[in-house]
């Protein structure tokens, strides 16, 4: 947080080890008697087939992940693959099927009425597409909403909605109506609204898809910032992977409901699970996603013991430059010991092969 | 406003507002102006008040007799009154008589009329297969047949030859007019005033200038009818023709089209849906015009249900009543199947217009009223036009017959005395209702006392006592706050109009029972409002009573209120109350659902209780259409209030039947629909300009 909010992360201290987010084999199954159909022969169906049997539409099958405390987890996918259904059964805005989702060590699928408000008011948050403001309030009092309805008085919740207007680069529009605004602008105050609360964990449905890309730019480096200040958890949602790659630290690919692969960015983009992801990734500029692990080859005997290295999760773009100057082939260590070379070779395969493609 | 709000540099030290600046002046000085008024009252009560005891007349009033009297005797003369409106007045006067002699009244020599009741049954059922197809021509022939059993069917006969006579004259004017102001932005401009003045004043208050014009008669009611149902066809139509896309219109021009083949093949077929659903508004306005035109003596059921209610023969007006609502449902339902009907009728051609089209349907229907839908759930094919064509002829047979035979045979041409179960009907209901007025009277008893004491008396006194000066500041200056310079304008004009009626006391009587009423419709409205919003099963539960309600003619209103609460202002309160609040509560219940999903989902993602929901979200941001329904409920209330000076409502409601019965004091009736008008323009246009201050976001 801001340098005059010292509420400590709750997941942050002590707890180290257990996820801030873990869900386990959720379902999302849109129609009637869906309940019945997992545990049968029929859940197996693909959701074509699934839908001419049953007229069951299947939005999320089977999902389980987990998310550390402090990690940008991005969930990628086209239209249509159950990403934003996933992100709503993670506080029930769509009840889930059947499954499992515990936050913080808090079972959220048997929550009753009351321990599941809680949780929205205190532990999550989320950032809409389309911004959901309120129209009839200024901006000020749209950031400061989540704490009118969880009762904080009058004078702390104005305190807090200004941190979070200065935090988002909002200053001078408090009295402003969202109507008054531009996308980006709103989009910041759907963004301080979420983070006015405080919350845990920050999850995100495809907040920037509706704003022009040079906005959507700023933005995303407006989360990363954001990230490094506050640190939150973060789940976001994106069908864009060039933003999925920029922001995540892992990455969730969906595809009709179903987890493809999950990985690092440079994991999803130096080995594929399929030919659906890789058939994805390939427009990728791989050198500025795959680290010299994924170029490296392994080392001669006698080549290891001096000259210039690097650390392998060095990204291939930054280390280009490092490589090509020196007069033979590079180190590459992990940590202490050595785990590979690369030499000018390597590195122009991952560029060259690059321009060919584009 | 909000602009200056932006400009002004932000001191975080000073308490930000919670609410929006404007509003933030707008509480303290309503209550300001109102402990003014307050204190006021208490030291000024009873000076000044106005009050002009019944049999009293200004001299305008006699003014105004004298006016009636030199127009009479000056009619044969004067090239207008009898060149003119003398010409008009006897062409409808005749069409009335001449159609009356065909279904209804007997025709000399014959002591039947031409066409006897099988005849004209049979007829109108086919006429309802032709516009609307086989479940409404059973409908019809159900509805017609039952005029005769409730001993009403020349009355009721005659209310439908004078509803549709104006219906037809309605669309004959509406359809060209509408189209034009769709075309023509200077028509729509020109026009436009003119309609929304016709649809403020109460039908009530129109009825008096007209009678002095026209004469009492068939004619004042066709005319009466005619202006009371023209506005909202005109109004559809040049919606509908609007709303065809632009994208539609410029890819038909793309194709060169003149503007001719754009009318004709384009924008007609296209608001053609729409265009039906005029109709049906217009049809369903002119059957409540033409009860209430009973006053200037038109013949049909109006007539009969206000000497019922006169002689506080709840029994009698039941039966009238109900006769009125099935004509009500019957017309409904026609002409509801007529527009479905069109539309299917025309979806081929729209499809074959294309996507944007088909969009525009399904956009239209969106913004009609629900109940003008509801039955296409229920869609079936069209029979084929062969065989439609074939049992239309076999049916034009079957209506030649049953002509010929209503004809020949006495029993077939005046319906039977032994079918005839009026006064037996009538004779039960009366037992019912007092045994029923008996066992409730508890809980009614109850109630009027609550509204009486609590609400309706304080403010009457306030209203009543306090001296014209004192009231006539304060109103204006809550049209200012509320609704800024343009109401305080409108207002000023209104109070001199009031004060020149010499009624102002009358006015303050009737603007506390409007206001009274107004405060319980909207309360009522928004709790089902709101409960229809937010569940879709309460909506299908409520929605289809309150359709049935909205086709219900005001006057029948008056028949359970007064059967309940006896001849008081009260009964006038109720019957107000439930004319209102189907209208507030449909809007209401409309502005909860156009809440933005997304907001309602982001709010939820927030944490947000049920209770937290409606007030803070979803009340917030519906609050134009709270704005626009309070404006509806307050003009629906008024024109009730009005009409149920008949039924001991007393004040200007009372002066304007009187006027109508009594000779002598045609001028304060007039006055007094003079001084209705102004009230109600005030209102709404108070109600008007606040909903536009204070209603956008």
């Amino acid at each position: 947080m801001t340098a005059d909010t010292t509420t400590p992360t709750p997941v942050a201290s002590g707890t180290t080890g257990e996820p801030a987010l873990k869900v386990d084999s959720l379902w999302k199954i849109f129609g009637n008697r869906s309940d019945k159909i997992i545990g049968t022969s029929d859940a197996d169906l693909s959701r074509k087939d699934l839908q001419e049997k049953t007229g069951c539409v299947l939005a999320v099958k089977d999902v389980s992940f987990e998310v550390a405390p402090g990690e940008v987890f991005v969930v990628m996918g086209l239209s249509g693959s159950g990403k934003s259904t996933l992100v709503r059964c993670l506080t029930r805005l769509i009840e889930p099927t059947s499954g499992s989702v515990v936050l913080n060590g808090e079972e959220v699928t048997s929550a009753n009425e009351g321990q599941l408000r809680e949780l929205r008011r205190k532990q999550v948050a989320m950032v809409f597409q389309h911004f959901g403001l309120l129209p009839h309030r200024q901006v000020i009092e749209n950031i400061a909403f989540g704490l009118e309805v969880r009762g904080d008085d009058r004078t702390s919740r104005r305190r807090r909605a200004q941190e979070m207007v200065d935090l988002v680069g909002l200053s001078g529009y408090e009295r402003s109506y969202p109507d008054q605004l531009s996308g980006g602008m709103q989009q910041r105050v759907g963004l301080a609204r979420a983070l006015a609360a405080d919350p845990a964990i920050l999850m995100f449905d495809e907040p920037f898809s509706a704003l022009d890309p040079l906005i959507r730019r700023d933005m995303q480096n407006e989360v990363i910032r954001l990230h490094k200040e506050v640190g939150k958890t973060m789940v976001f949602i994106t069908h864009d992977l060039a933003e999925a790659l920029k922001l995540g630290d892992r990455i969730l690919i969906m595809r009709d409901g179903e987890v493809v692969q999950v990985g690092r960015p440079d994991e999803v983009v130096g080995a594929p699970a399929d030919d659906y992801v890789k058939d994805f990734v390939s427009d990728v500029p791989k050198s500025h996603v795959l680290t010299l692990k994924w170029v490296m080859r392994p080392a001669r005997p006698g080549e290891s013991d001096s000259g210039p290295a690097l650390q392998c999760d060095t990204i291939v773009r930054d280390a280009a430059r490092d490589v090509l100057a020196a007069n033979g082939p590079v180190r590459v260590l992990d940590g202490d010991k050595v785990v590979g070379m690369v030499d000018d070779q390597d590195i122009l395969r991952v560029v060259v092969a690059e321009e060919g493609t584009s | 406003m909000t602009v200056q709000v932006l400009a002004r540099p932000v001191n975080k030290e000073a308490e930000p507002p919670t609410e929006r600046a404007k509003n933030r002046h707008t509480m303290p000085l309503l209550g300001a102006v109102i402990v003014v008024w307050v204190v006021g009252w208490l030291i000024f009560r009873n000076h000044d008040t106005l009050v002009l005891s019944f049999q009293q007349q200004t001299d305008f009033h006699k003014w105004i007799n004298d006016l009636r009297d030199n127009i009479q005797a000056s009619a044969q003369h004067n090239w207008f009154f009898h060149g003119v409106i003398g010409k008009i007045t006897t062409f409808f006067n005749w069409l009335v008589e001449q159609i009356q002699h065909l279904f209804s009244l007997p025709a000399f020599p014959r002591p039947v009329p031409q066409v006897g009741w099988l005849g004209v049954l049979v007829l109108l059922g086919w006429v309802g297969y032709a516009v609307a197809g086989a479940r409404s021509a059973i409908l019809v022939l159900v509805t017609v047949f039952l005029f005769g059993i409730l001993g009403a069917w020349q009355d009721s006969v005659d209310t439908l030859i004078i509803t549709l006579i104006a219906v037809a004259i309605c669309v004959i004017i509406g359809l060209p007019l509408g189209i034009a102001m769709a075309r023509n932005k200077l028509v729509s401009t020109l026009v436009t005033p003119v309609l929304d003045t016709m649809q403020t004043m109460p039908a009530f208050a129109y009825l008096a200038p007209l009678a002095l014009i026209f004469g009492i008669g068939a004619s004042s009611a066709v005319v009466c009818t005619l202006i009371y149902a023209l506005p909202p066809l005109v109004r559809i139509t040049e919606h509908g023709i609007r709303s065809v896309p632009a994208t539609t219109l410029e890819a038909a021009g793309s194709l060169g089209v003149t503007k001719r083949q754009l009318l004709r093949q384009v924008q007609i077929p296209m608001a053609k849906r729409t265009i039906v659903v005029g109709i049906n508004q217009c049809t369903m306005a002119a059957l409540s015009m033409a009860t209430i035109a009973a006053f200037v003596s038109s013949p049909g059921l109006g007539q009969d249900v206000e000497q019922a209610l006169q002689n506080l023969d709840v029994g009698g007006s039941a039966v009238y009543g109900f006769a009125i609502v099935i004509i009500a449902i019957m017309l409904d339902r026609t002409t509801t199947a007529a527009s479905e009907r069109s539309e299917k009728q025309s979806a081929a051609r729209v499809a074959s217009v294309g996507g944007p089209g088909v969009m525009l349907v399904t956009v239209v229907l969106e913004h009609l009223p629900r109940w003008a839908s509801e039955e296409t759930k229920g869609r079936r094919p069209l029979p084929s036009k062969a065989f439609r064509r074939g049992i239309l002829g076999i049916g034009l047979v079957v209506v030649a017959i049953s002509i010929w035979l209503s004809r020949q045979y006495l029993s077939l041409a005046s319906f039977p005395k032994s079918l005839d179960f009026g006064t037996d009907i009538s004779n039960k209901v009366s037992d019912f209702s007092d045994w029923f007025v008996n066992l409730a009277e508890p809980v009614t008893n109850a109630f009027k006392n609550v509204v009486t004491y609590g609400l309706l008396n304080p403010l009457q006194s306030l209203l009543g006592e306090s001296p014209f000066w004192l009231i006539a500041p304060v109103i204006l200056a809550l049209a200012l706050i509320l609704g800024g310079w343009r109401a305080l304008a409108v207002s000023v004009v209104c109070e001199a109009i009031i004060f020149g009626t010499g009624l102002w006391h009358d006015t303050m009587v009737t603007l506390t029972m409007t206001l009274v009423a107004t405060v319980l419709v909207m309360l009522v409205a928004v709790v089902l409002g709101v409960s229809m919003g937010r569940s879709r099963r309460a909506d299908t539960i409520i929605r289809p009573v309150l359709d049935t309600f909205q086709t219900i003619p005001p006057f029948v209103y008056l028949v359970p209120a007064l059967a309940l609460f006896g001849p008081t202002r009260f009964t006038a309160i109720v019957a107000a109350i439930a004319y209102g609040v189907p209208i507030a509560t449909k809007l209401v219940a409309d502005g909860i659902r156009g809440v933005a999903p997304t907001t309602v989902e982001a709010a939820r993602a927030s944490g947000i209780t049920r209770w937290q929901m409606i007030r803070k979200v979803q009340l917030p941001m519906a609050r134009e259409a709270l704005l626009l329904s309070t404006n509806q409920g307050i003009l629906y209330v008024l024109s009730m209030v009005v009409i149920g000076g008949l039924v001991g409502g007393g004040s200007l409601g009372y002066i304007v039947v009187s006027g109508f019965s009594q000779d002598q004091l045609f001028g304060k009736g007039l006055a007094a629909g003079i001084a209705i008008t102004a009230l109600g323009v005030m209102l709404d246009r108070i109600a008007r300009y606040t909903a536009a201050r204070h209603g956008r976001a």
